[in-house]
């Protein structure tokens, strides 16, 4: 079970650096949420991975699954759900608004560069 | 156990509530209702800060769970100067984006600017990592909103950038935070340092990848070298107001370094030696020189401020990485410093955005309303950001140099310190000579009544035809705080270097937070009837 956590944490993680490196922001998105992905699993790891085990330390307990990874996880799920469809609807707007999905910002200098052009002559 | 240090957490989240249900259609009184928020949350961090300022700790264990189990809020010096600087600036940025109408421009101004309060509040007061983590994430969604605020394609497109960069962030901060509590098995920041401390070093390499970590997030949140790249454009396509109250966002990025690097990753663990000289320190010294640099460089002035802000975060990170007691206390010096002049000049540049036909961009045009005055203010802004005397960045610089002696690095931290001041003093006084000087010599060569007509045309080229007052008393506040804090310069020392006392010799810290007792916790019968008869009658003996 390790290995197959770990490689998958790994995948998740590499497949959604090179996403997030895009040029535009779907592909960035979707990396971002692969990310995240990423990272819950790995904190769902981080209590140990065990299997069968009640969830509470009790008297005469030796093996139990940690429970409060669980709990961070569900924090992080609800943060970067929530946050996911904050960017959605951010690039949604600047896509509307300029035009184009670029994630970075330097058509929007040369066109304020244009307009002060225009504004000079 | 006192209850008035969770007041800062949950004032302004039950004020954002009330003003959204109650108060959204009704603009007077929201504005009212978040003045007096804010005046109570100054007067609240005052309290606290006069209750922490003989070197008491006390901490509130949030539903009377004792510490490494329970979150714990910690009111120490440096937490709670860090709000008291919150609850200034706030109050005085509210009073701008009411001046020049600001929160009128857009919906929920005034719920989101107390949401963003109190994540920053909260970020400062927690002693839990992951309760860090959540505040964080709290004032982050916050500064989206705020971001955004009263719309435009190319700042949803600023805050794109800016939302993804600290989503990478937030990750990053799970994945340090992950890996510490998988080595450590605790959360609780006292609990780490001791337990951080009992790690061998020669089996630690999980720990010192969740050191880094955890560096790397604080100094994007603190736009260090290579991680500022989120923040020239969100903080120059911001509205001024947010762009004045953001000037804290990069300091709880200091001051999380701050906290976790003399608390649980003291400069003197083996584990992590070397991290503050070869990584942090060299950092800092690029970000403040290439931050400097873009002052000289920037074309428009919410630019030029935005690279001053990375400039100066970067002085701050330098008298970190010295992780000296006189560094550290060169460092929280200028921590209230820089937030007051990055303050007063993103408020400044909004002034002349709105009076000025050429909106922001640096060069010369129609004279504007009141330009004298605003000249004055911003000449004295930029002598504070840039550090020449008398203003309190002088002597933040001599504190910070004076800091150097004891470093290898002397030689570097001298000249990028002395040689970047004068790269700002050049880019300030370009600045503000095109933009406040060239138009009154314009209006000078020209008739009288010529003259009255040109400023008439210009007032009415420029976008806010009044010229409201309000917001310059809210930038004269600043540069008034800016001269007390020159003023006031001994005393201001003398207790900031209380604090590091008690940062770097955090037995205190960590006695309260493990020592205090909580409720009872009771294994094993939580499946019988008994069992939660038990837990509700502790928590009525908790109070």
């Amino acid at each position: 079970m390790e290995l197959i956590v770990a490689s998958s944490i790994g995948v998740l993680t590499s497949v959604g650096i090179y996403l997030v490196l895009r040029f535009r922001t779907f592909p960035v998105i979707v990396g971002m949420s692969l990310l995240t992905y990423a990272v819950n699993v790995f904190l769902f790891a981080s209590g140990r991975l065990a299997m069968n085990h009640p969830p509470i330390l009790r008297d005469g307990l030796v093996f139990y699954a940690d429970p409060l990874p669980q709990a961070l996880v569900l924090t992080a799920i609800v943060i970067s759900f929530g946050m996911t469809a904050v960017v959605v609807v951010f690039a949604l707007g600047s896509y509307l608004g300029l035009g184009n999905d670029k994630v970075n910002d330097d058509d929007v200098e040369i066109d304020q560069g244009r307009k002060r052009e225009e504004a000079g002559r | 156990m006192s209850h008035w240090i969770v007041l800062p957490v949950v004032l302004p989240a039950m004020l954002a509530a009330a003003m959204t249900l109650l108060a959204r259609y009704h603009a007077g009184v929201e504005r009212a209702l978040s003045l007096a928020g804010l005046t109570a949350f100054l007067a609240l961090a005052l309290g606290l800060a006069w209750q922490a300022g003989d070197g008491t700790v006390t901490i509130y264990q949030l539903g009377a769970w004792q510490a490494p189990f329970g979150i714990v809020l910690v009111a120490d010096r440096l937490s709670t100067y860090m709000v008291l600087l919150l609850a200034i600036l706030s109050l005085l940025v509210m009073l701008h984006a009411i001046g020049s109408g600001w929160d009128k421009r857009g919906r929920h101004f005034h719920p989101l600017f107390q949401f963003q309060i109190m994540g920053i509040a909260g970020a400062f007061l927690t002693g839990d990592i992951f309760n860090l983590f959540v505040f964080f994430e709290v004032l982050l969604i916050a500064s989206y909103g705020l971001l955004v605020h009263s719309g435009g394609a190319k700042r949803v497109r600023a805050g794109t950038q800016y939302v993804l960069y600290n989503l990478l962030g937030s990750t990053l901060f799970l994945f340090a935070l992950g890996t510490l509590y998988a080595e450590t098995g605790t959360l609780n920041m006292a609990d780490l340092a001791g337990r951080v401390a009992m790690i061998d070093p020669g089996a630690s390499a999980s720990i010192r990848v969740a050191a880094v970590l955890l560096l790397l997030v604080f100094a994007v949140k603190a736009a260090l070298l290579p991680l500022h790249f989120w923040l020239p454009a969100a903080y120059s396509q911001a509205p001024g107001p947010v762009a004045a109250l953001f000037a804290i966002m990069t300091k709880v990025g200091a001051y999380a370094i701050i906290r976790i690097y003399t608390l649980v990753f003291p400069p003197d663990l083996e584990v992590t030696a070397g991290l503050h000289e070869v990584w942090l320190l060299p950092l800092a010294l690029i970000s403040l020189a290439i931050g400097m640099i873009g002052v000289l460089a920037a074309r428009s002035l919410d630019r030029l401020v935005a690279f001053a802000v990375v400039g100066s975060m970067g002085m701050v990170m330098t008298a970190i990485g010295l992780m000296s007691e006189a560094g550290l206390t060169a460092a929280l010096y200028y921590v209230a410093h820089s937030t007051f002049a990055t303050a007063a000049l993103f408020l400044l540049v909004d002034i002349v955005g709105q009076r000025r036909g050429a909106g922001a961009r640096i060069e010369g045009g129609a004279p504007m309303v009141g330009g004298p005055l605003l000249g004055g203010l911003f000449f004295a802004s930029a002598i504070a950001m840039a550090g020449l005397p008398p203003l309190s960045g002088f002597l933040g610089k001599l504190l910070i140099l004076d800091a150097a002696y004891d470093s290898t690095l002397i030689a570097w931290i001298w000249t990028v310190v002395l040689g970047s001041s004068l790269v700002a003093v050049v880019g300030f006084a370009r600045a503000g000579s095109t933009v406040f000087w060239k138009p009154q010599q314009v209006a000078k060569g020209m008739d009288d009544l010529e003259a009255e007509q040109h400023i008439s045309e210009a007032d009415r080229d420029s976008r806010g035809k009044s010229a409201p007052a309000l917001p310059v008393v809210a930038v004269g506040g600043f540069v008034a705080l800016l001269a007390a804090q020159t003023i006031f310069a001994g005393p201001m020392t003398d207790y900031m270097r209380a604090t590091v006392d008690q940062l770097m010799r955090p037995g205190a810290y960590v006695s309260t937070v493990l020592d205090t007792p909580g409720k009872e916790i009771s294994y094993g019968h939580y499946e019988d009837e008994a069992g939660y008869d038990e837990s509700g009658s502790s928590e009525e003996g908790g109070h």
